[in-house]
């Protein structure tokens, strides 16, 4: 086999049908056991075939388009998706929670994304959608996380330390001496799992982007450059994302009075459980 | 004194504006808390809860904590002797002030709340049953060192208690909330 510099091997229909089977290690393994994630685990298969199927096909046709606008469009769509998933898995909400995650998402992953591309990677034009859109869906991909785990952390730690919080308050204590044990509390959890992915990054894992740069036959320090500015990319997002995040809900949860306003968090209801 | 649930605590935690009032208003020496910034409403207008929180470290820790904020750090500063003369009023050694706070009795806790609050001469006390948890020796210390406190200067104290005794020993004008 010659090296190609083309692109990887392509995957016939035959063959990709062949790897849907090795999910039957799973099923096998639930049924054995008992799990009960056999039903979970054929409905993520699915979702996660369709999904990326149809992704491939938007890709396909997106990339083919070199209408600024559009494009754009397209990125501020996927940041909504974004902003609106980071909430859904914190365990209480309050009116606004939504508007917060966006305004959060959208402002950190335009400013890092628009800073690599007119900056650190330059692509031509800017919005050339070959890179902007994967690049974008890496930043939200991971900013998204953060937000989630800094929001639901801060609303949390509010809740169970409420009285000492009103301590500080009846003692004297402006809502920001209050609150700011709180807030770095839930700042610090939220970027955890960055740091931890740079610590460990070649180590333990091999990200997805650069296996793929490699397997389509891009020198190995090649790829790794375009991880690294990637990962530099996603850990200030994340931390700008995070940032603006729990300040917001800071905002919005004490008031001008320094008043603790836990009376407007609502436990969310129903809502369907997680396959994650 | 109410029957519980009348909304004895509410009436303290308002007053200390922790919960906004619905309606009515609250003035102080001729000022609204809006003037006086809400922060030094509540330094004047001190609130006790009835079931106070210490954070980590030692009881001293705790009672210096609140000398760190914006609000208090104009006044003079923390004083040992007092705090030593208030515990001595109580019964109680100076090692008291190297307890682990976290570790406290409810009516250790009780005692550190109201020396935490006493040491910045509020103009006005919210206590939320104060002695609950005591015992009635120590009952006596709290009541005698607070009627001194009272005394040494243009000073209030609001007192909830379910103790009618308590009441009669203390009180100079009683409110009863109806349920």
């Amino acid at each position: 086999m010659t090296p190609s510099t083309t692109g990887a091997l392509s995957i016939s229909d035959g063959r990709l049908a062949l790897s849907a089977l090795l999910i039957l290690v799973n099923v096998g393994l639930s049924a054995a056991l008992r799990l009960g994630l056999s039903r979970s685990l054929l409905l993520a298969s699915v979702r996660m075939v369709v999904q990326l199927l149809l992704v491939g096909f938007v890709l396909e046709w997106l990339f083919h388009q070199d209408q600024a606008p559009l494009i754009v469009l397209v990125g501020a769509a996927m940041a909504m998706i974004a902003g609106v998933s980071a909430v859904q898995r914190t365990q209480h909400r309050f009116a606004g929670i939504y508007l917060n995650s966006l305004l959060s998402v959208m402002a950190s992953s335009a400013l890092v994304t628009g800073l690599a591309v007119s900056g650190l990677i330059q692509p031509q034009p800017w919005y050339n959608p070959q890179y902007l859109i994967p690049l974008l869906g890496m930043v939200l991909g991971n900013t998204l996380n953060g937000l989630s785990l800094g929001l639901d952390r801060f609303m949390e730690g509010l809740r169970s330390g409420r009285d000492q919080v009103e301590t500080d308050l009846a003692l004297g204590a402006t809502r920001w001496e209050a609150c700011q044990a709180v807030v770095r509390d839930a700042i610090r959890v939220a970027m955890i799992p960055t740091i931890n992915s740079m610590m460990v990054m070649g180590l333990v894992s091999l990200p997805g982007m650069m296996t793929g740069q490699i397997l389509q036959g891009a020198p190995p320090a090649a790829a790794v450059r375009y991880q690294i500015v990637i990962l530099f990319m996603i850990a200030s997002a994340t931390a700008l994302g995070v940032f603006a995040v729990v300040g917001l809900a800071y905002g919005r949860l004490t008031s001008a009075d320094h008043q603790l306003r836990l009376d407007r968090l609502v436990r969310r209801h129903g809502g369907k459980r997680s396959v994650r | 004194m109410a029957p519980s649930g009348a909304g004895k605590t509410l009436l303290l935690r308002t007053l200390a504006l922790l919960d906004p009032p619905q309606a009515g208003r609250f003035s102080l020496l001729g000022r609204a808390p809006a003037a006086w910034g809400l922060p030094r409403w509540r330094a004047m207008v001190a609130y006790l809860a009835q079931r106070p929180v210490a954070g980590g470290g030692t009881v001293e820790t705790n009672l210096r904590a609140p000398w760190r904020f914006q609000e208090r750090r104009r006044l003079a500063g923390w004083s040992h002797e007092r705090i030593t003369g208030w515990l001595a009023a109580l019964g109680r050694d100076p090692s008291f002030l190297s307890y682990d706070a976290e570790r406290l009795s409810g009516g250790e806790l009780q005692q550190l709340a109201l020396l935490r609050a006493l040491q910045f001469d509020p103009t006005v006390l919210l206590l939320d049953e104060p002695t609950a948890s005591l015992d009635g020796a120590t009952t006596a210390a709290v009541e005698a060192l607070l009627i001194a406190w009272l005394a040494a200067g243009p000073r209030a104290c609001v007192l909830i208690s379910h103790d009618g005794e308590q009441i009669e020993r203390f009180a100079t004008r009683t409110l009863e909330l109806p349920r």
